[in-house]
């Protein structure tokens, strides 16, 4: 493997795999997340995503492949050391307060105890639970549950923060607050991977996105360049069931609710799909030129795959 | 270091959790209603008189047995009971999965929780045992021969099921583990049990199970090191030419059995902090 040139980044990961029994989980994948960013890992409900995460921590050993966390590699304790947490399935000891499941993870973290106080307070107040820190987590609901949470992963300010769907279980007050916390962390120059299936706040907050699909990485670069293919979608009737393949050369075509969406097209050629689509008999009520969302794109992708 | 910071929640977790206030208030319970039954035992008539001291400290002895023998399968259950879920139930629940992104080994974890439940039994067991035979003293005269070494070994008993079913607890569910250990627990008693009729009626293959099953789990084998300790010399002395039962023991442990035990629990403890080590979490 040849490793990455110093500064080492927050995450690479190199051929990496892991295998249950026969299911794959994930498949020959590589990748690297620059220190600093925001990385997207978006897929589908068991694409591989809190696999991946798993193996980048040492709580799943992977069938092959290497990665290295922050310099180090996967499953040591340095690659533990500057790294920030929160699981998908968020759970602290029920019997301790907020306070003390801060302070508990200010200890295995390491961080000097002259710290600890500010610490939990700066966490508390991050995530909006300092009125009820010392309450019994088992007092918390859910939601309350997933801020403690990313409360424990910002501890320390470590170099990279893994948040596995971070908002599902938060409301549109606590998604906003997490994007706002996410992109401070991007100006402290903390890196950020985050695993989501809500393609809406990855749009919003990451620079760099990979798609997951069945294990495999199908799509991954930065976001305006995986959104950068144009499209235009043409809102027509009349057209016969030969004619997708007729307009194919223009790009690929979906449709879609009487709108023709093609993507990847030459914008100078517009007005060359417009005439074909005429001549093949179409009636065209509106041309609607412009870019993929991240949705289009996402659902494209896994279409393919 | 990081072990003892997870033996202290742990040990926070059982006292927040009121498990060892139950444990302590039970005791006292029991105690209380034991201590009234042995003082009940001096004012016993037996053909028109009262007990004399000997048939007294005979009558207290052998209810201790019993009462112990019962202090003995509670512990055993505690043991179990606290140790199936110590590593499989944080993994099932999640909350492991978040100790371990931090910097701490494996081993850490498993060392860590092992002592702190092994701390809670060890209260639990010297608590309970010193005062139950204070409470015997005091209400009949009668002491075992060899306090200490019976405490010594309940101890010893609760902590190898306890050993046991963290092994277990590292690969395996906790529901799964806690039944395993208390069916190993019931069959090396059962196993002891044959044991003893083999000798009495001096068939080997039989009196050899109780000898493989004191070695494969040595829970009985302790419980007879405790009852030794615990019984009058002319109980072991009956005990050689009779049913070697679960309230006698003819001779206490040798000292290979004891090294045995040794090897046993720390077999059993590195086993443990092995098969975690691969375990996904």
């Amino acid at each position: 493997m040849s490793l990455p040139s110093d500064p080492s980044p927050a995450i690479y990961v190199s051929h990496l795999s892991k295998r249950y029994g026969h299911t794959v989980a994930l498949a020959d994948v590589n990748m690297s997340v620059p220190r600093g960013a925001v990385f997207g890992f978006l897929g589908p409900n068991g694409a591989g995503k809190t696999t991946l995460v798993k193996l980048l921590l040492g709580l799943a050993l992977p069938t092959s492949g290497e990665a290295m966390v922050l310099g180090s590699p996967i499953g040591s304790l340095d690659s533990r050391r500057q790294v920030g947490y929160l699981p998908e399935l968020f759970r602290y000891q029920s019997w301790l307060t907020a306070r003390e499941v801060l302070a508990l993870h200010c200890r295995l973290a390491q961080l000097k105890r002259s710290s600890w106080p500010a610490e939990i307070k700066a966490a508390l107040e991050t995530v909006g639970l300092a009125d009820r820190a010392d309450d019994r987590v088992a007092n918390y609901s859910k939601g309350m549950q997933q801020r403690l949470g990313l409360g424990v992963a910002l501890l320390g300010s470590p170099q990279l923060v893994l948040l596995d769907e971070p908002t599902s279980a938060l409301d549109p007050v606590g998604r906003h607050d997490v994007r706002e916390i996410v992109r401070a962390l991007r100006e402290k120059g903390q890196a950020v991977f985050l695993n989501s299936h809500l393609l809406s706040e990855v749009e919003q907050v990451c620079d760099q996105v990979a798609v997951v699909d069945n294990g495999r990485v199908v799509a991954a670069g930065r976001l305006d360049e995986l959104l950068a293919r144009p499209q235009v979608r043409v809102r027509c009737t009349g057209l016969g069931t030969g004619v997708h393949h007729e307009l194919s050369p223009f790009g690929v075509i979906t449709e879609e609710e009487g709108w023709l969406t093609v993507s990847g097209i030459d914008p100078s050629r517009v007005p060359d799909l417009v005439a074909a689509i005429v001549a093949a008999g179409g009636h065209i009520y509106a041309v609607d030129p412009g870019q993929q969302t991240l949705e289009e794109r996402f659902l494209q992708l896994i279409q393919a795959a | 270091m990081a072990t003892w910071v997870i033996a202290a929640l742990t040990w926070r977790e059982l006292v927040r959790r009121k498990l060892v206030l139950a444990l302590l208030a039970l005791s006292a319970i029991v105690i209380g209603v034991t201590g009234w039954g042995f003082s009940r035992v001096p004012n016993l008539h037996l053909n028109g008189h009262l007990l004399t001291q000997g048939e007294i400290h005979s009558a207290a002895a052998q209810l201790l047995l019993l009462v112990m023998f019962m202090f003995s399968f509670v512990l055993a259950l505690t043991s179990a009971f606290l140790a199936a879920p110590a590593i499989a139930g944080e993994l099932e629940s999640g909350v492991a999965q978040g100790l371990l992104a931090r910097p701490l080994r494996r081993r850490e974890l498993v060392l860590g929780r092992w002592l702190g439940l092994s701390l809670t039994i060890a209260v639990y067991t010297l608590v309970s045992t010193t005062l139950e035979f204070i409470l015997v003293n005091w209400t009949t005269g009668y002491l075992p021969p060899q306090p200490v070494a019976a405490e010594a070994a309940l101890l010893v008993e609760g902590l190898i099921l306890l050993t046991f079913t963290l092994a277990l607890s590292t690969r395996i569910s906790a529901i799964t583990a806690g039944v395993i250990a208390v069916i190993a627990f019931g069959t090396m008693w059962l196993g002891g049990v044959a044991g003893a009729f083999g000798q009495v009626f001096h068939n080997a293959a039989i009196s050899n199970v109780g000898v493989v099953t004191h070695f494969l789990l040595p829970t009985d084998g302790l419980w007879h090191a405790a009852v030794y300790a615990m019984e009058p010399p002319a109980f072991a002395a009956a005990a050689i030419h009779g049913l070697n039962s679960s309230f006698d023991s003819a001779s206490g442990p040798s000292a290979w059995y004891l090294v045995w035990v040794a090897v046993w629990l720390v077999a059993a403890l590195g086993l443990g902090l092995v098969s975690f080590e691969s375990r996904e979490a």
